[in-house]
């Protein structure tokens, strides 16, 4: 095999039910169709997509990308992918901290871990070995967990776990990552616990190749000095200061916050929960991913971590709550069991309707643990919802919670909501950046004019930036023009930021041809009735009205057409072969 | 995205950066639409078969630009590179295309955000909306024209003019339009409430564009009214300004600055210097001239004056500092404040000119526009005389 730089032309099998542990050394075609992150992921997990949760041949996917383990800007981060227990739908998470650093450095571009351990078990990766090691840590909290592996691993090491709620079959459950960061959405870690799989560590010391590393320099620099003019990013009201809790007084002055479960989009107490109230009263220092100059996670004087901007809105304007000890606690809680925060503040406020009854802090942080035990609560706004015969009160898209934008505010947001292949997620196309933060430039967020397109590239984008793999809040801030640069740099495969977004378009439709192997059509590329139906909370001079759903079916069948899917949202035959792809 | 088109091509007109009639404006959801009908279209519609964009601009700019674009086009055939701090951070470098073709015009923007095809005009596209195309059109002919300037002054220094470069130089200077003797007579008195600050910076935002102080897109503007500072939003055009300001309390008790513009840190630093009420930033072409004409060919910062030059150096009295855009260790607002708190005034070097005003924004602009017309002053002087 040609010598390869960037990438390490690697990629570690381990089946938990063999015991078998193999290394294959992909076609290199496949790093130039997919580049690596979560593009490679999703090839890996094509033929199996369809698979249940409980399948031993299901693959829990983790890789890195070809910009890993380099000093280009904001790329420590992997992506972990899989079916997802809660919707069914292909699910990847882009997860920060050390973990595709190290497994670069340990010599992989991604690990597929499939089989089931007949008992619980570990992984431990240390450089070019990996075993398979029997645990008493089933059942312990993921601060437990990490205490634990912290005493006895190499110092640097990188560990991902799960908590109770996934070995209890939370379909909300995370997988939590170097203590402070998290593989959140979708259920991922109901995947590792169906595998009898608590942890993986990863251990690396060797060096990524390459090809040019003073060209990575310049392209840099060009990245750094874009940054260094971004508000969002580097600015006085920035993330880098204060965290992506800085958007908290955005959004509610935007009219976009979800208060009472979508029910209104206005806090009244938001002035005394936001950012600065935190920063004040916690006095948190901050801390970042790998190879990260922004650092936009902020941990609290006592060492626990600042909710992310989702969590600080879940936690109180979603659920009419204005303690912020207890968002802090309810946020370590999550992390502690291994609960997806966002997922599991929509459901409390699910149930807040339902019920008509406001949370105490026992009733509060009861909810959560009661998720972790399994049960009703634990499987989800849908699935709660449905129980209690109140359908209509799951803020869900194919059956994952919304996290904190309301999309009555920014009707890109709401197609962005509605086509997501994996469901109510902002961070697919992430419009808000165009629609809220004037990124590249600013966009009519109450209009869907051009908006197909837009968000069509901007997934496109965004699977190229997870692929690479590279932070997409940097993309505020620079491009795949300058990323292209680095990648070209890396590999010594030369690139333009054009041909990324086309790869990125190839690894959406893959995606998408998941999905419908799976059964979804554009039925479920659609949002909840209360959108379509109910005002938002007008005011500070914008009226926040019903999405018009005559104009949000327009705009969804202008996506489908440049998407190239049919009018049922489905992949054609003619577009995937257009794109390298097979239906 | 049809109204788009035409806001854009329209706004190319009014900001005389190409003629009336000239803008081929193109925008893409799933129908691509053109501001009007034109034979170019089809030979442009192809760039979009090629790029993921969903608009592109395209005209042949007005003149004296369009001489400008040409005459650097064949001294730099394959690529110019700005030698202005902002669009050398946001455009890098333009390449230059000598066909027009859709496949050539798309293989050049394929890396680049804006192309110039001599003779034929310019082309740069969006991703978003063709705001995108016009920010990058504009800023391309505001780098050409900087460095037109100053490559011109530099070879006057060193004796190395030809007499092709004088030519074009005499035609162009003559066609520049004359500089604004006054300035408007803007509101006048102190801030009171935040409706008067509003309407106040929206009246400067409109007069800084009008009198060619600033490209719409550059620039930023901000008032003080009771420990808050408003300032407009980044990437708004100063004159669009209605809507677009954002109220950033200085003592730090809300983020809703998150879209302000880069320069918040930067203007929040001058108050906290001083007792100015207003603060007007623009990028007056000669004004960025001037700043980077410097004769000490063997600086040890020579390439770097943007960030680490060590002299004390003036514009008539106005301080020109280093610092590049926004924050970070070479960000301006680490260098721009103290400058600005002891004369009112500042230029950034290879960038643009600050000035603030005590009651309202008269003085500001006053200062603003008398910077800029010394400059261009200065720059004919300093030509002529090695010239």
């Amino acid at each position: 095999m040609a010598e390869l730089f960037g990438w390490t032309g690697l990629v570690l099998h381990i089946d938990l039910t063999t015991g078998a542990i193999t290394r294959e050394h992909p076609d290199p075609a496949a790093y130039r169709a997919y580049l690596g992150g979560k593009g490679l992921a999703g090839r890996y997990l094509r033929p199996h997509a369809a698979h249940e949760i409980n399948d031993p041949d299901l693959p829990l996917l983790v890789f890195t990308g070809p910009l890993n383990a380099t000093i280009a800007p904001t790329s420590g981060r992997g992506t972990i992918m899989s079916r997802s227990p809660l919707t069914g739908t292909v699910c990847d998470g882009s997860v920060g901290g050390h973990l595709a650093t190290q497994l670069k450095r340990a010599g992989y571009d991604g690990l597929v871990i499939t089989g089931q351990s007949p008992t619980p078990c570990g992984i431990e990766i240390i450089d070019g070995e990996a075993r398979i090691t029997p645990t008493d840590l089933w059942g312990a909290a993921s601060d437990v967990v990490f205490d634990r592996l912290t005493s006895r691993l190499p110092k640097g090491a990188s560990m991902a776990c799960i908590g109770p709620a996934a070995e209890n079959g939370s379909p909300l459950a995370s997988i939590l990552v170097d203590r402070r960061h998290a593989a959140g959405r979708g259920g991922l870690g109901m995947v590792m616990a169906a595998k009898n799989l608590k942890y993986f560590t990863v251990k690396g010391s060797g060096k990524v190749r390459v090809h040019d590393l003073q060209a990575l320099k310049d392209a840099r620099e060009e990245i750094f000095r874009l940054t260094a003019a971004s508000p969002v990013l580097l600015g006085r009201h920035g993330f880098s200061r204060w965290g992506t809790g800085s958007l908290f007084d955005l959004m509610d002055a935007r009219r976009m916050m979800p208060t009472d479960n979508f029910r209104k989009t206005r806090f009244e107490n938001a002035g005394q929960l936001n950012a600065a109230a935190y920063k004040k009263r916690f006095s948190p220092h901050s801390h970042g991913c790998a190879g990260c100059h922004i650092r936009c996670k902020k941990i609290a004087a006592d060492g626990r971590g600042l909710p992310e901007f989702e969590a600080m809105s879940h936690f109180t304007a979603l659920i009419n709550n204005t303690d912020m000890e207890l968002v802090v606690e309810a946020g370590d809680l999550c992390n502690r069991l291994g609960l997806d925060a966002i997922s599991a503040g929509a459901t409390l406020g699910c149930l807040r309707e339902i019920t008509g009854r406001d949370f105490t802090p026992d009733t509060l942080l009861g909810g959560l643990r009661e998720m972790a035990e399994g049960g009703d609560l634990g499987r989800g706004a849908v699935h709660l919802a449905e129980t209690w015969g109140r359908p209509e009160t799951a803020m869900a898209v194919k059956g994952l919670e919304l996290p904190a934008y309301d999309p009555r505010g920014a009707l890109g947001m709401s197609l962005a909501y509605a086509v997501s292949t994996r469901g109510g997620c902002h961070l697919r196309a992430y419009p808000i950046s165009h629609e809220v933060l004037r990124k590249p430039v600013a966009t009519d967020r109450f209009s869907f004019s051009g908006k197909a397109r837009i968000i069509k590239i901007a997934e496109d984008m965004n699977a190229a930036v997870d692929s690479l793999t590279a932070c997409k809040f940097t993309f505020f801030a620079a491009g795949l023009e300058e990323y292209a640069k680095a990648f070209t740099a890396v590999t010594g495969e030369a690139v333009t930021g054009f041909e990324l977004l086309g790869i990125g378009e190839r690894i959406c439709y893959n995606e998408r041809i998941m999905n419908a192997a799976n059964g979804f059509d554009a039925s479920d590329d659609d949002l909840p009735a209360r959108f379509f139906t109910e005002p938002g909370t007008s005011g500070g001079g914008v009226d926040i009205k019903p999405i018009d759903r005559d104009d949000f079916l327009d705009a969804r069948a202008r996506y489908y057409h440049v998407r190239g899917l049919d009018e049922n949202g489905l992949p054609t035959e003619a577009k995937a072969r257009e794109l390298g792809l097979e239906i | 995205m049809k109204r788009l088109c035409d806001k854009y091509a329209a706004k190319l007109v009014a900001q005389r950066l190409a003629d009336p009639g000239e803008p081929l404006v193109g925008g893409l959801d799933d129908v691509l639409e053109w501001n009007r009908e034109d034979p170019r279209a089809r030979e442009l519609a192809k760039v979009f078969d090629r790029l993921s964009i969903n608009s592109l601009v395209f005209a042949r700019p007005a003149e004296p630009y369009a001489a400008i674009l040409d005459f650097l086009a064949a001294r730099h055939p394959e690529t110019i590179r700005p030698e202005d701090t902002e669009t050398r951070t946001f455009l890098h470098d333009i390449p230059v295309c000598r066909e027009f073709s859709g496949e050539a015009l798309a293989a050049h923007l394929k890396k680049r955000k804006s192309v110039i095809v001599p003779g034929h005009g310019i082309a740069s596209f969006g991703t978003v909306t063709p705001e995108q195309g016009f920010v990058f059109y504009s800023s391309t002919i505001f780098a050409c024209f900087v460095l037109f300037f100053s490559e011109y002054l530099a070879r006057a220094r060193t004796g190395t003019l030809d007499d092709e470069y004088r030519e074009v130089f005499r035609t162009v200077a003559a066609g520049l339009p004359a500089p604004h003797a006054a300035p408007p007579a803007l509101t006048a008195g102190l801030f009171n409430d935040e409706d008067t600050v509003l309407a106040a910076m929206a009246e400067a935002g409109r007069a800084v564009v009008g009198f060619g102080l600033v490209d719409s897109f550059f620039g930023n503007i901000s008032a003080h009214l009771g420990g808050v500072v408003h300032i407009s939003q980044t990437g708004s055009s100063l004159d669009e300004l209605e809507g677009c300001i954002d109220p950033c309390p200085m003592d730090g008790s809300a983020t809703t600055g998150l879209t302000a513009s880069s320069e918040l840190s930067a203007h929040e630093d001058v108050y906290r210097r001083s007792d100015y009420a207003c603060i007007l930033h623009g990028h007056p072409k000669f004004s960025v001239i001037m700043s980077m004409d410097c004769d000490r060919t063997d600086c040890p910062n020579r390439g770097r004056c943007h960030v680490a030059c060590t002299e004390c150096r003036t514009v008539d009295g106005v301080p020109i500092v280093p610092g590049e855009v926004g924050t970070g260790p070479t960000g301006l607002c680490n260098t721009l404040p103290p400058a600005m708190a002891q004369t009112g005034a500042a230029i950034v070097h290879g960038h643009g000119v600050f000035t603030a005003g005590s009651t309202d924004f008269n003085q500001a602009f006053a200062r603003l526009l008398d910077i800029e017309n010394r400059c261009r002053e200065r720059y004919f002087e300093t030509v002529n005389a090695h010239d």
